[in-house]
């Protein structure tokens, strides 16, 4: 067993670990640093549910190991929220209705964050475009558009 | 599923690298951008005793401009390569074929060189390569030695790399003026693997066309390039009679799988309106560049 001692910042905190080379860096994520709202769905990169945001580019956490991870900056889901409050991407979604049960909404929430920061001026196709690597099986995805499609137009007018 | 238990590498320089594939051979893994090869882990189809991951090898990673030909290092990932400039203008059928790999998130990990390594028929990379006839650079103990991509493809995610051999480079030759090009394929959804694609490259030089280069993804167990088509197409002025009947000798000799998204008979006809598609938007984009 391969055990590998990494540093990496997590939501703007400096954090270790020493994850065994096999650890993916949603395991790590999850078990070694209780960050749970990262959801694992079909752990193979197909799902999208573990997308975080590593060095600003959006990335699947399942299909990257935990000591590829060492020097970089990721932000999870629990990084996005200011002050205690939601931010502009989750509140647009909270009032768009653009979940159901939320299992995929983490997912969903770092990709369009993720590309909300390089095309604030997308429109609807694009954002269809940019999701279509995230699988939500409740909503049939018009809400989750929507949701995205509202952040946008917040930010826009900021 | 969790990944298996493996022995993990992380060498910094080719030289080290090629060490370690000369020490370990079959039994080790090459990870690059670890979006192949990961979910081949998670489902338990590679059990590797040692990963060799080359991503912190520099040396691997970045797009230059050569006499006659973009030299691509292996590790580069796909969004970089998107965002080149040196690949928009000279290479212009891989710019059009890239932002078609995957989804946005693959593509932040996911590298040229892993992908024509992996060697996925129904892949991009890999019917722009055999289409372009780029050249796979590889490393192993007996020195460096140029493959074609003709001879690149050898079966089913198999290439003619050796076990102890490491694809550092692809060279993609540049466009002549007058190229126009094409990235056509049928999905499910945005980002998902053709049910087929075709990668096209024509070059016109006085309103006649001078070469033709078509090939397939997802009709076979390589990449396929439509001979038969592109011997009828050059020297011949483009026209919706000839795309018909290129695109019957395209797909005249094809006989692709059958799987739950399409039957053999349904791609065939996928491919032939591909052909179509493809030539008149090559032709199309052959006159603005012009």
């Amino acid at each position: 067993m391969t055990e590998v001692d990494i540093t990496l910042t997590v939501n703007g905190a400096t954090r270790t670990g020493s994850p065994e080379a096999r650890k993916t860096l949603a395991d790590f994520l999850r078990d070694d640093l209780s960050l749970t709202g990262t959801h694992l769905g079909c752990e193979h990169g197909v799902c999208g549910a573990c997308t975080v945001i590593v060095d600003g580019r959006a990335v699947r956490s399942c299909l990257m190991l935990a000591v590829q991870a060492a020097g970089t900056e990721i932000t999870t889901i629990e990084g996005l929220a200011t002050d205690g409050g939601l931010g502009t991407l989750q509140q647009a979604m909270w009032d768009s209705h653009s979940f159901q049960c939320g299992f995929c909404t983490p997912g969903f929430v770092m990709q369009a964050t993720a590309f909300l920061d390089d095309h604030p001026d997308a429109d609807e196709q694009e954002i269809r475009e940019a999701l279509s690597g995230n699988i939500c099986r409740c909503t049939g995805y018009q809400s989750i558009i929507d949701g995205v499609l509202l952040a946008a137009e917040r930010i826009r007018e900021r | 599923m969790k990944l298996p238990q493996f022995d993990y590498a992380a060498p910094t320089t080719v030289s080290e690298a090629l060490e370690l594939l000369a020490e370990h051979e079959d039994e080790a893994s090459v990870l690059a951008g670890g979006q192949s090869l990961i979910p081949l882990l998670a489902l338990r189809l590679a059990y590797p005793a040692v990963v060799i991951d080359i991503n912190g090898v520099d040396e691997l990673s970045g797009v230059s401009a050569a006499n006659g030909s973009v030299r691509i290092g292996a590790t580069t990932r796909e969004y970089l390569a998107e965002a080149s400039q040196t690949i928009a203008d000279a290479v212009p059928l891989l710019a059009a074929a890239l932002p078609l790999i995957g989804h946005e998130a693959i593509r932040s990990r996911g590298t040229i060189g892993g992908s024509l390594a992996h060697a996925d028929p129904a892949a991009e990379l890999p019917a722009v390569a055999r289409a372009l006839d780029a050249d796979m650079v590889v490393r192993g103990r007996s020195g460096e030695r140029v493959v074609p991509a003709a001879e690149w493809f050898e079966g089913y995610l198999t290439t003619s790399r050796g076990p102890d051999e490491l694809l550092t480079e692809v060279r993609f030759p540049r466009a002549a003026p007058g190229t126009g090009v094409s990235f056509q394929e049928v999905a499910r959804r945005h980002g998902d693997f053709a049910i087929v694609g075709l990668a096209t490259s024509l070059a016109l030089s006085d309103g006649t066309i001078s070469d033709a280069r078509l090939a397939f993804a997802g009709v076979s167990d390589v990449p396929v390039r439509a001979a038969g088509a592109e011997d009828l197409l050059v020297g011949e002025g483009p026209s919706d009679e000839l795309f018909d009947e290129a695109a019957r000798r395209a797909t005249a000799d094809i006989d692709p799988p059958a799987d739950l998204h399409g039957s053999s008979e349904y791609r065939k006809k996928v491919a032939a309106a591909l052909v179509r598609r493809g030539l008149r938007e090559a032709v199309g984009s052959a006159q603005e560049r012009q």
